[in-house]
């Protein structure tokens, strides 16, 4: 048992880790992609060096995107080789679409992109940034093909004791997929635009550049409130479509220990008791939860205690119930966070539109600190979709305690465990601090001489 | 069951295309600490494989990709086996991607010297391991009734594949310091030819040693006979050239010679598995086949079908990439790492 613990615990941090320089990646390829093209279509030069400074910070963070992206595709080999076994028929295939379609696309244009600037013709140049784009949320999409099979597994059979794809089009149209996938997309892209108007609010501050950094402020949080809208709006559908699918996820969700009454309340605070399968203090919102569940006012939610006890007659005896407090409280961090977005980037747009960021200083302030509500709001989702639906590993059909590699044994594993934990921990400082030492020193523009070999002539930017 | 081969056949060119483009790629890092006096030749070295590397390296996660869905119990039995020394590849292999991208963002000399050291123990730990994994491959590890690895890390390393592993390190090596002396002018392209002709001669040695202790450890030749038939036979010829072609100054040719010495060893290797996936070294009928390794024969060919549409356009914009970036670097041009 502690062997499928620590192996949880390295698929945990290590895939969090992971999904903060994706989301960031995806969000800053559309947006960079869209500066660029304003260049090539204006001429207009302020927009290039938009395109290079914010390209800089894109870099970076996708040098961690794609370094942590290999540790993610071989550790179901590592530590979950009984899983692989069990359905590397199913789930394989998408991994591998994703490296054949997505990676050596995006990987191939984004070298193309930063060392083609003197050798290509603008709109070949231009076209390389909306392949990176394009190939990263490609790569996207085939990952979470894969994850929807996890959640909601669609298109197999059970053959030779393992699941066989049975249907590629079903693995491709799994209703989770299309919940899920654009609710991601739409979260990268914010992540993105919250990344861009919070850095673009530091130079704001200190005035520097201003021309620059305005019209960064402004696509970025134009590009903010509308992949907020659509990222809470596609969140909504998300829920309603676990109501059917994972309802034991949905109720872990609410800490909902029995069915509601007809008229939902939803649970804002709870202290949550998981022993005696209770809530010892619930503040609530009437009607709210049959309301997202359901788009009425009306409709009951079925509770934990219920649903254990139908999946103990469908699987067999056993605990269903996955860990109630954390799937309860990351949801509703997740939650926060994107209505915090949603507001903010409301207030901002009204204030770009009035002209009158400069007297806003306090919320210039607080959209530094916005840039961290969408990694927030990422993290706490994927921990409620993964944590939600153990005990299972593919739901209904295979168990987490059995996907485990049965060979590798308790010090191996804590050999990677710590050995990627400090290794990634070393990096996350590294990025962090060039990323605050690339928005001190500047763009390019400002000529500093750090940035340049003092030797070389630099050629016209 | 004819698509299990062609799945064997495209694994199989996967994994050369990564010993291969990798190779020199792998080579380059390795040698630019060594190579590179001065911050800006270090840089211009890194830079001959700036638009490269990436992509290069995408081809073993394709093939690692690959192996998962068309041989899901080779994927398995291979990195949870193999586990500590995977642990050490993707150490190797994440550093070295970040090594790239952080070295150039600050000047200062000890931030980039650490960065220079790290893509240096990045670059040497892959070709070195992948070397001792092939050995392994080729002997055989032992394997269980049930598909699972049951030996140790330290099972894996013994003098046959540390020989195994230090031929792919020299190869690649070979391979970069070729590589460099292509896509440099002046001193730098005399230097990179100096320490090709230096190690081109190890790089043989080591190789037939390699081949002969093959002898021991292996069932090749009990398999094929003592004439190993026409692909080793090509590898030991295209090698043997190369000192001739670096001595000739024709460095071109001295590059493809080493690099079809690495396609030539590559497809020995793949033959001799076939169409065996994992030799079990505790009971023949253990091994791992394309047969009982394999996904279903629907997955097998709807992943066929999505291959053969999406491959040409793969192969097509790499081949234009190495188009685009074929001039040569020369001191005082622009560097982006």
């Amino acid at each position: 048992m502690l062997n499928v613990l620590l192996a949880r615990w390295q698929f945990g941090i290590t895939t969090v880790y992971h999904f903060l320089f994706v989301p960031l990646t995806i969000g800053l390829a559309v947006l960079i992609a869209l500066m660029e093209t304003i260049y090539v279509r204006t001429g207009d030069e302020t927009y290039k060096r938009m395109t290079k400074f914010w390209g800089k910070m894109f870099l970076v963070n996708f040098a961690l995107g794609v370094a942590t992206g290999i540790m993610q595709e071989f550790q179901f080999g590592m530590n979950w080789s009984a899983y692989s076994r069990f359905v590397g028929d199913v789930f394989g295939p998408p991994l591998a679409i994703e490296a054949l379609a997505a990676f050596f696309l995006e990987s191939t244009f984004v070298a193309v992109w930063l060392f083609g600037w003197d050798r290509l013709s603008k709109r070949v140049h231009l076209l390389a940034i909306w392949l990176t784009a394009a190939g990263v949320s490609i790569s996207a999409l085939w990952i979470l093909t894969a994850n929807a099979f996890m959640q909601e597994p669609r298109g197999y059979v059970i053959h030779n004791g393992r699941a066989e794809m049975s249907n590629f089009w079903s693995l491709l149209g799994n209703p989770q997929l299309w919940v899920e996938f654009p609710h991601v997309w739409f979260g990268a892209l914010s992540t993105g635009a919250f990344f861009i108007t919070g850095v673009s609010a530091w130079y704001l501050l200190k005035r520097r550049h201003l021309k620059e950094f305005t019209r960064s402020f402004q696509i970025g949080i134009v590009v903010a409130l509308a992949s907020s809208v659509l990222t809470i709006v596609l969140g909504h559908s998300q829920a309603q479509h676990l109501m059917k699918s994972q309802p034991m996820k949905m109720a872990a969700s609410e800490a909902l220990w029995n069915t509601s009454p007809e008229h939902a309340p939803w649970s804002v605070f709870a202290l949550i008791d998981e022993e005696h399968h209770r809530n010892t203090l619930n503040v609530e919102i009437p009607y709210l939860l049959s309301i997202l569940a359901y788009n009425h006012t009306y409709g009951k939610v079925e509770g934990i205690n219920q649903l254990q006890k139908q999946y103990e007659r469908t699987y067999g005896p056993g605990n269903y119930i996955p860990n109630v407090w954390v799937t309860y409280w990351s949801f509703r961090v997740m939650v926060l966070a994107g209505i915090l977005m949603l507001l903010l980037a409301l207030y901002g747009v009204y204030l770009v539109l009035k002209n009158q960021l400069s007297q806003h200083p306090a919320f210039l302030r607080a959209m530094i600190g916005a840039i961290f509500l969408p990694p927030i709001a990422h993290s706490t989702g994927w921990i409620m979709t993964e944590m939600g639906r153990q005990p299972w590993v593919v739901m209904g059909l295979q168990k987490t305690v059995d996907g485990v590699s049965s060979t590798v044994t308790t010090p191996m594993i804590w050999t990677t465990l710590l050995g990627f934990g400090i290794l990634y921990l070393v990096l996350g400082i590294v990025d962090v601090y060039l990323f605050v030492r690339i928005i001190r020193q500047g763009p390019d523009f400002e000529e500093d001489p750090s940035e340049m070999d003092a030797k070389l002539p630099h050629p016209a930017t | 069951m004819i698509l299990n081969i062609v799945w064997f056949i495209l694994i199989a060119i996967l994994f050369t295309g990564f010993f291969v483009l990798e190779g020199f790629d792998y080579g380059v890092g390795i040698l630019t600490p060594f190579l590179g006096r001065t911050d800006e030749q270090r840089r211009l070295i890194i830079n001959t494989i700036g638009p490269f590397w990436d992509a290069n390296e995408v081809w073993l996660i394709t093939a690692g990709g690959a192996m998962f869905a068309a041989f899901p119990h080779w994927y398995a039995t291979l990195f949870s086996g193999f586990y500590i020394a995977l642990f050490l590849l993707l150490v190797a292999l994440i550093v070295r991607a970040v090594a790239f991208e952080f070295r150039s963002k600050i000047n200062n000399p000890r931030w980039r010297t650490t960065w220079d050291w790290l893509l240096f123990v990045g670059s040497v730990l892959p070709p070195f391991l992948w070397g001792v994994a092939i050995a392994n491959f080729i002997r055989g590890v032992p394997i269980d009734s049930h598909m699972n690895y049951v030996g140790t890390f330290w099972s894996l390393i013994t003098p046959f594949s540390i020989m195994g592993g230090l031929s792919l390190l020299l190869l690649s090596t070979l391979s970069g310091a070729l590589y460099i002396s292509l896509r440099t002018v002046g001193e730098m392209q005399a230097r990179a030819r100096e320490t090709a002709r230096g190690i081109g001669a190890l790089t043989s040695l080591v190789m037939f040693l390699f081949a002969l202790i093959c002898f021991y450890n292996t069932d090749l030749f009990s398999k094929t006979g003592i004439d190993p038939g026409g692909v080793p036979v090509l590898a030991a010829m295209t090698l043997l050239s190369v000192p001739f072609f670096i001595y000739a100054k024709r460095d071109g040719w001295a590059f493809l010679m080493t690099s079809l010495t690495i396609v030539f060893s590559s497809i020995t290797v793949f033959l001799h598995m076939f169409p065996r996936v994992m030799i079990s070294s505790l009971n023949p009928s253990w091994s791992l086949t394309i047969y009982n390794a394999a996904s279903g024969p629907y997955s097998l060919r709807v992943m066929t079908i999505i291959t053969v549409i999406v491959l040409p356009f793969v192969l097509a914009y790499q081949a234009w990439t190495y188009w685009v970036f074929r001039h040569r670097l020369r001191p005082g041009g622009h560097l982006d790492y």
